[in-house]
């Protein structure tokens, strides 16, 4: 069995997730990483996507996220997100909302840098609807 | 003096307006909790975010670091956020706040600095337009809002930075009423931008150094400060919420004490009245049958 550590995924509403866990799947800005425990010093932002928890005991929990950021220490890891929702509780219309709304802040965006950040976010947004539709 | 009917209806009166004060006090009381638990549910997210800032804030040096940190370096037109509650009714709650960003308007305008107001809850605007209506530049309300949530303060921080990023000030303040217990509530003034960074403890400065940053220090920063500011105003708004909440309780606490002393004053007027009007008919008969 995989050593554990802990793990705690915060929203600005509530505590969502604290507990041991044996490994964490953050969608990193620069690419998935899974965190297990003794995971070296790192701090990174997140994308929207998904995040896997598997909990001492090999049970996975999904979340979904809306960006934020991560902070991973060798003792543990805390993901604060910007919104998170259980996978179960996800909302199609929700992500469409979004969607919708990033869409229009691509057409606002005034300047350039705006904009590729605004279509970066927008293709993250999709690329998530995509992930989770068929669920 | 007052007929006997007149009191009789006026005790009925304020009768009724205990039980409205009563019910208040009892909704508020049920609200203070809920808002309670939303303000201390909050707390891990910008407890962590405070931590997080400290620790990145430290690893970046001076040159890179964000304008919303740094400022722009003059400090001529400030911003206010004044945040206040939705509705009246609970004691000097809106006014302290107003009170407290009064002040410091007419300190900023004495030193000849340019004041722009941006209000959120419609008491303060009520307040504040009767001096500064000129400087209000927006209203912000939340009244259809039934419980704060982190995409309205959100939406005001990105308000503010989107202002800041066009040049509209130079400085924001944030006023809200800190929330110290049921009883007590603080009129607070807090600077958010240039965000004063939490200074990081001394031991942490070993360990910021081994952090590995993706992507880069500055480009985290440079994300994690307009996040910091919505989580502020979050708070602020939260704290803001219970402190209401618990000044309505009191306020009404009082109302309802105070219309039970009225009631019975008015009752002891009302029974000595009677008595002397029962006096009065016994004696008209004692007399009359006296004279026969």
């Amino acid at each position: 069995m995989a050593q554990s550590f802990k793990f705690e995924l915060v929203s600005p509403e509530r505590l969502l997730v604290s507990a041991q866990v044996e490994s964490v799947v953050i969608p990193a800005t620069e690419g998935e990483m899974t965190v297990m425990a003794n995971h070296a010093p790192v701090m990174t932002t997140i994308k929207p996507g998904v995040v896997a928890i598997t909990v001492a005991g090999g049970k996975v929990d999904r979340y979904v996220v809306f960006g934020g950021f991560a902070d991973i220490l060798p003792e543990g890891c805390t993901l604060l997100a910007e919104s998170a929702i259980h996978v179960d509780q996800i909302d199609r219309a929700d992500i469409a909302r979004r969607i919708k709304e990033a869409q229009e802040d691509l057409n606002d965006a005034a300047d350039h840098h705006g904009r590729t950040k605004a279509e970066e976010y927008l293709g993250q947004l999709t690329t998530l609807q995509g992930a989770i539709l068929p669920a | 003096m007052p007929s006997l009917k007149d009191l009789r209806n006026r005790i009925a009166s304020v009768k009724a307006t205990q039980k409205i004060t009563k019910a208040m006090q009892m909704v508020a009381a049920a609200k203070l909790r809920r808002a309670q638990e939303a303000a201390e549910a909050a707390r891990p997210y910008s407890q962590r975010m405070g931590a997080v800032l400290a620790n990145i804030a430290a690893a970046v040096s001076g040159d890179d670091a964000p304008t919303l940190m740094t400022g722009t370096g003059r400090d001529d037109v400030h911003l206010l956020v004044v945040a206040t509650a939705e509705r009246g009714l609970c004691g000097g709650f809106n006014s302290q706040i107003a009170r407290l960003a009064r002040e410091h308007i007419r300190r900023l305008l004495r030193d000849g600095k340019t004041v722009k107001i941006i209000t959120v809850g419609k008491k303060g605007a009520d307040i504040l337009r009767r001096d500064h209506a000129k400087l209000i530049i927006e209203r912000i309300e939340l009244r259809d809002v039934k419980q704060v949530g982190f995409v309205n303060a959100d939406a005001i921080a990105k308000n503010i930075t989107q202002r800041f990023a066009a040049g509209e000030f130079d400085v924001c303040t944030l006023f809200y009423s800190e929330f110290k217990s049921v009883i007590s509530q603080v009129p607070t003034a807090q600077q958010i931008i240039p965000a004063s960074a939490p200074a990081a403890p001394a031991a942490d400065a070993s360990a910021s150094s081994i952090y590995e940053y993706e992507p880069d220090a500055g480009q985290i920063l440079s994300d994690l400060i307009p996040r910091n500011i919505s989580v502020q105003i979050f708070r602020a708004l939260l704290e803001n919420a219970a402190g209401e909440m618990g000044a309505k309780m009191t306020a009404m606490d009082n109302a309802t004490r105070n219309a039970g002393d009225m009631i019975s004053k008015l009752t002891i007027t009302y029974n000595r009245q009677r008595q002397a009007q029962i006096t009065k008919e016994l004696i008209e008969i004692i007399s009359g049958a006296e004279a026969l």
